[in-house]
């Protein structure tokens, strides 16, 4: 293992960000030292994969799988001598996520790296890097690091890169397998990737972040690893910081770091916050005294019914409406369904027609009751995890703003509801304000 | 033998309601119509009209499985 150019401290993905755009291939090399070489022998390819097993790096595109098992199952699928195929998802189809698309702008080789170190992990014959169609930015500094690491990469198996539709389920997994093979986002039923993937082949589908944690295992192997993070949840994550902050963008956070030092670092809230939204579309809400205590690892979010999830951390001020927001995401959630399974297709718009009514106070106190009982309808009723997410939201909307509820149940909108959003929704994706000098300071300044 | 539960391909299911009229014990519908099943294994004295639920989906959407199918 070579001597860690980023010792145990933060940032680690995040250490080769600079202002001056994606960071290159010489720039790159020098910080974490070239690529391995490919691994020769069965025996460097097991002793590989028992360090990320031993690592217990999971997955950052929401899940939270662990990567090692992931891979052992590609290996295990299919015929011995199946070709077998990678595939890094950057669809990132939750607009309140901009990390992975940061990510494969500012440190694209570091991305392609672990796209490459995937691939000798289970003999793959190619890797596709899927990313959304209108993340351009991060799309032409992809392009160009293909360019940059052509010589460097000659041997190994080519990586393509391939734009998938801006839609919130193009990242479902099985989607983005339909979305390569030409078709529209559509989630499938059993069969999973690792057993029929890209081109009907047992295939490894991996976030960008896990496989950019991953370039950095290879290199400098799990004990580093784990000197960030809880046992449990060792390392970093990458978190995208919207609504009341300071400084809103990207920061590279330690597992288990208090919700309220990421605050600090992002300059402190731009005004007194009533909630905070957890893990994106498909977390949870949490109530501002709550949030204050809350760390940022599954293990104690899931305590209270949240998760890491996308990675999203939204705060929402007293001055804005939480129902509000929430409305808009449920309509928005129903309208990204792909609307294939009929509990999803008739409880999503239900769910947002209800919640509507009840905003206005058509509902009376009666519009709660009916809200819970559409999330028991949907919930775990569809052939992928889009209505439990939108369930979950709904749930955590009710039960976060209770007094807010009362309040719309008697008198309809509030002020609130007619102030800007926090969060916007459409177009499908905000590219604002990703401060590269905010995730710099909040890398830094969090351990 | 091993027991089995009922599942649904939720994607292929259309709510023609069949299988529910067949066995209310085990698939009751939500108000669209599509069914919701029973998380229990099936017992064995209703394993044959189970069978028949199967069978009987127009949709092939009903399904008995050994375990808890993973889904994607």
């Amino acid at each position: 293992m070579r001597a860690p150019a980023t010792a145990a401290t933060l940032p680690r993905l995040l250490a080769g960000i600079s202002d001056e755009g994606p960071c290159a291939l010489e720039a790159h090399q020098r910080l974490h030292g070239p690529l391995p070489p490919p691994l020769r022998s069965k025996r460097e390819r097991t002793a590989l994969l028992d360090e990320v097993e031993r690592a217990r790096l999971c997955g950052r595109g929401g899940a939270y799988f662990p990567l090692a098992q992931k891979l052992r199952a590609v290996l295990a699928a299919g015929h011995v001598r199946a070709p077998r195929y990678v595939v890094a998802n950057g669809a990132e189809g939750d607009p309140s996520s901009a990390k992975d698309r940061t990510l494969m702008r500012l440190l694209p080789h570091l991305v392609l790296d672990g796209v490459a170190i995937a691939g000798d992990l289970i003999g793959a014959r190619g890797a596709v890097l899927a990313i959304g169609a209108d993340a351009h930015d991060a799309q032409s500094a992809l392009e160009r690091a293909l360019q940059e690491r052509a010589r460097a990469d000659e041997g190994r198996p080519r990586t393509e890169l391939v734009t998938v539709p801006n839609r919130y389920i193009s990242g479902q997994e099985t989607a983005l397998l339909r979305c390569l093979e030409g078709g529209a986002p559509l989630p499938r039923f059993a069969s999973p990737p690792h057993q029929r993937g890209l081109r009907g082949q047992p295939t490894l589908v991996s976030n960008v972040e896990t496989l950019a944690h991953l370039a950095l295992i290879a290199r400098y192997g799990a004990d580093w690893f784990a000197q960030l993070g809880s046992g449990h949840e060792p390392g970093s994550v990458l978190v995208t910081l919207w609504g009341a902050a300071c400084n809103p963008g990207v920061y590279e956070v330690e597992q288990g770091a208090p919700l309220g030092a990421l605050i600090d670092a992002a300059g402190g809230a731009a005004a007194p916050l009533r909630a905070v939204l957890c893990g994106g579309l498909a977390g949870g809400w949490v109530d501002s005294s709550e949030a204050a205590m809350i760390t940022l690892d599954n293990r104690a979010l899931s305590k209270r019914g949240l998760g890491l999830g996308a990675g999203t951390l939204l705060l929402l001020p007293e001055h804005a409406c939480g129902l509000a927001e929430t409305a808009r995401m449920l309509r928005f959630l129903a309208a990204e369904a792909a609307g294939q399974c009929g509990p999803c297709r008739h409880g999503l718009p239900a769910i947002a027609d209800c919640f509507e009514e009840t905003l206005r106070g058509h509902r009376g106190a009666r519009g709660s009751k009916r809200l819970l009982e559409l999330a028991a309808l949907i919930d775990r009723r569809g052939a992928c995890s889009h209505p439990d997410g939108s369930a979950r939201l709904l749930r955590s909307a009710l039960r976060v703003f209770a007094r807010e509820l009362e309040w719309h149940a008697r008198n309809g909108l509030c002020p609130g509801c007619e102030a800007e959003p926090i969060l916007q929704l459409r177009p499908a994706r905000a590219p604002r304000a990703l401060a590269i000098s905010g995730a710099r300071e909040g890398a830094r300044s969090l351990r | 033998m091993s027991k089995q539960r009922l599942i649904v391909d939720p994607i292929s299911c259309d709510a023609h309601g069949i299988c529910a009229e067949l066995l209310p014990e085990l698939i009751a519908t939500d108000e669209w119509g599509y069914p919701l099943l029973s998380e229990q294994h099936v017992p064995a004295e209703l394993l044959a009209l189970a069978r028949q639920a199967v069978r009987s989906c127009p949709r092939r959407a009903l399904l008995l499985a050994a375990q808890r199918e993973k889904r994607a």
